[in-house]
């Protein structure tokens, strides 16, 4: 009996529905499409100026294509194939990374220390965590040039605090080591306390009980922090080292203005320029639109590449 | 229900509308009362606000829009970008001698005023500043309207240390060559130790080979950076001095530049007219009356900067739009821009002018800058002439090089790098 009951409800539920109301059917088609219609505006923009320059750009560096020129050479993938010759190019890339190992890389340590001590129970709380974002808050071009003062070779104040050490002063224009140090640590000054809070915010919704577990345990306070604590950031420290990977491979201020003559050689002889400072140049001293349109879309695949590998690394190393 | 289909429909027109704004772009030449509308782009100050009024005054039947940048640098790069759009650009573009290269590079692009604008006097302006603005083929792609003629500045106080002659006339002996320039600078850091002799190598590099006949370029756009035996021997003699400790090795323009004027770190410095104002703003009012300047330059004279206005072909009014660039560039008119912004012009009747000669710096002892800078301008003998990439060899390549020989690399080392980086940038 059951079976043939069953068999009648399928064959009910297979027949043809009686076409609803007119106003139903506008509801439901409003239930299921202006959903999309009401993201659309994102996806419209991000088509109109972010896609379509991605690609056009890509289209560009198919060209021998000079700034005001009328129909540009076709010339496949020439441009690429100088770039990967090309010994300021690879120098610039040289650059970044090295500017970029010594910002990210000590700036997430610290940066995850400042969290740790900020969590600590403090008096004026609120005080020291918004203090340590003051550096983000103040503008970057000011920052840069302070910092550009600071670190001048003939009358900097670091040079002059060395010399008071016993230290020679260091021409932190001409030197390739000294010059990175000086920019990644205006890179430091800025986003340290930044990704501190981000990295504290993501602390703070560790739930107690395990902490109070491991104490039952007996686990001492390095033992909590290293079992504890950097496992239960792990999705936090990804979004931080992802997001400054990003913006530590794009980096252009900073060594734009620490040139004292505000060129875009990044040194006089390109001891600071980064890929993005010689896609600048490229484009807008040498009006080599083709050939700064390659480089844009080899910094666009590193930036990937680098960042994905960051993702991979960090989800095995912190478990 | 009703109201979710409103709020659809809403949704719908504001992405319509969002994607749809970027449309009004077209040049709007009439005002609405009918007036024709020139726009003029300059940068930093051409002094030629009062005049736009006294033209629209005279022509009721133009309105002058004044489009002002306050660097040269975003204006130029603005410019050569909207010349590559195609659109975008003023009826009037402002350009400055140091773009010329590039600019000459696109003339096309450009108006020629003989053809299109005013009968001009043929001997309006100075020679070699119009020479600069022709085409190979004699079209004439600006008018001139101010320039940079070049004089020595130098501290007097410093000089007096060092047993040099200070006063004016005296110190002329010392600037007649570049021998005798730089051969006045191992004496002086001989007797003054810890002050240069002058405070930049690309600074005195650049004045000498701005006097070559040839330059990076021959005639024929072909670049002989490594064969004109000239330009190797200015960087011979440049970087010799370098080596001596002449130089202060200060980037120009640079904080650490600035920090020099204050503290008195050289004691010359290739002037042209603007410096004046650069040093009394660095140098500040404590050092007031050290500074001086003398009608004199190694062998003979020269020019840095200064400007030109130019009608692209974009320009939908452009025959009325050369009209008024002429009116501007007129000896009468830029004495009025001097006399406002102390352009300096480059007109021969604005150079004989009272207003000009009587003119008088009272940071540089009351000397009549005015008199003494016509004098440096009527010196400079022609126009070397700029091939396609000439102001970025000079910006990003010969400049970068002669630095790095003053933080210390070898000279024949940073030569070949200047060679190598100039045939890069001509490519």
């Amino acid at each position: 009996m059951t079976a043939t009951l069953s068999k009648v409800d399928r064959g009910r539920a297979q027949e043809a529905r009686p076409r609803p109301p007119r106003r139903y059917r506008l509801s439901n088609a409003d239930a299921k499409y202006s959903p999309y219609l009401f993201v659309a505006p994102f996806f419209v923009l991000f088509g109109t100026i972010g896609l379509f320059p991605l690609l056009y750009t890509a289209y560009v560096s198919l060209f021998d294509w000079e700034i005001g020129d009328d129909d540009p050479p076709f010339v496949g993938l020439e441009n690429y194939r100088t770039l990967f010759t090309d010994d300021q190019f690879w120098n610039a890339l040289f650059n970044t990374f090295s500017i970029f190992l010594l910002s990210s890389a000590p700036q997430i340590v610290v940066a995850v220390l400042i969290a740790a001590l900020l969590n600590a129970n403090l008096r004026a709380r609120t005080g020291w965590r918004m203090g340590v974002l003051l550096p983000y808050v103040a503008s970057l071009v000011a920052l840069t040039i302070i910092f550009g003062n600071l670190f001048g070779p003939q009358y900097g104040l670091v040079n002059d605090v060395l010399g008071l050490l016993g230290i020679d002063p260091i021409d932190w224009q001409a030197s390739t080591f000294g010059s990175h140090v000086a920019i990644a640590s205006m890179v430091n000054w800025r986003w340290t306390g930044y990704n501190a809070l981000i990295i504290l915010a993501a602390m703070q919704a560790i739930p107690r009980d395990v902490y109070e577990a491991a104490l039952v345990d007996g686990a001492s306070a390095l033992r909590r922090f290293f079992s504890i604590t950097l496992p239960m950031l792990k999705p936090t420290l990804i979004f931080v080292i992802v997001t400054s990977t990003i913006g530590g491979l794009q980096i252009f201020t900073e060594p734009k203005l620490f040139e004292p003559s505000g060129g875009s050689g990044g040194g006089t002889e390109h001891q600071y320029q980064t890929v993005v400072l010689y896609l600048y140049q490229s484009a807008f001293q040498g009006f080599d639109l083709g050939y700064a349109s390659a480089i844009a879309w080899v910094l666009f695949l590193v930036v990937i590449a680098v960042a994905g590998l960051n993702f991979f690394l960090t989800r095995r190393a912190v478990k | 229900m009703r109201h979710r289909w409103i709020s659809v429909l809403i949704c719908a027109a504001t992405t319509a509308a969002a994607t749809a704004a970027c449309g009004s772009g077209g040049a709007a030449n009439q005002t609405a009362d009918g007036k024709t509308e020139l726009t003029i782009a300059t940068f930093n100050e051409f002094g030629y606000e009062e005049l736009f009024k006294e033209y629209e005054a005279a022509h009721p039947d133009i309105k002058i829009t004044q489009r002002k940048t306050g660097q040269g640098q975003p204006h130029h790069q603005n410019l050569f970008t909207k010349l590559g759009a195609g659109s975008g650009l003023a009826d009037i573009e402002g350009v400055e001698e140091g773009y010329l290269s590039q600019f000459m590079s696109k003339a096309g692009q450009f108006n020629d005023l003989k053809e299109i604008g005013p009968k001009v006097e043929d001997d309006r302006w100075l020679k070699w500043k119009t020479e600069a603005i022709t085409t190979k083929d004699g079209k004439l792609m600006g008018y001139g309207t101010d320039i940079g003629p070049l004089a020595m500045c130098y501290r007097k106080d410093l000089f007096e240390k060092a047993g040099l002659p200070s006063d004016p006339e005296g110190v002329k002996a010392l600037f007649t060559s570049w021998d005798a320039y730089f051969a006045a600078g191992d004496q002086f850091i001989a007797k003054v130790p810890g002050v240069a002799w002058f405070d930049s190598a690309a600074q005195v590099y650049n004045a000498m080979h701005n006097q070559l006949e040839t330059g990076y370029y021959d005639k024929s756009d072909k670049l002989v950076v490594d064969t004109n035996a000239d330009i190797k021997k200015n960087w011979n003699t440049v970087t010799a001095a370098v080596a001596k400790g002449q130089s202060a090795r200060l980037g120009a323009f640079s904080n650490e530049w600035n920090t020099g004027f204050k503290l008195g770190k050289f004691a010359t410095k290739t002037c042209p007219s603007w410096m004046l104002g650069v040093v009394e703003s660095q140098a500040g009012p404590e050092n007031k009356g050290l500074w001086a300047v003398t009608d004199a330059f190694p062998n003979g004279g020269g020019n840095w900067g200064g400007s030109y206005l130019t009608v692209p072909k974009q320009s939908k009014n452009a025959q009325k739009a050369a009209e008024l660039a002429a009116w501007l560039t007129a000896p009468e008119q830029q004495i009025k821009a001097f006399k406002a912004k102390g352009t300096f012009p480059s007109q021969n009747k604005a150079l004989d002018a009272p207003e000009l000669l009587e003119q008088t710096n009272a940071y540089f002892g009351d000397v009549k800058a005015g008199a003494l800078f016509a004098t440096q301008a009527k010196k400079i003998k022609a126009a070397q002439y700029k091939g396609p990439a000439d102001g970025q060899i000079q910006e990003t390549v010969f400049s970068p090089a002669l630095q790095s020989v003053e933080q210390g690399k070898n000279a024949d080392e940073a030569w070949k790098t200047a060679v190598e980086g100039a045939q890069k940038a001509a490519k």
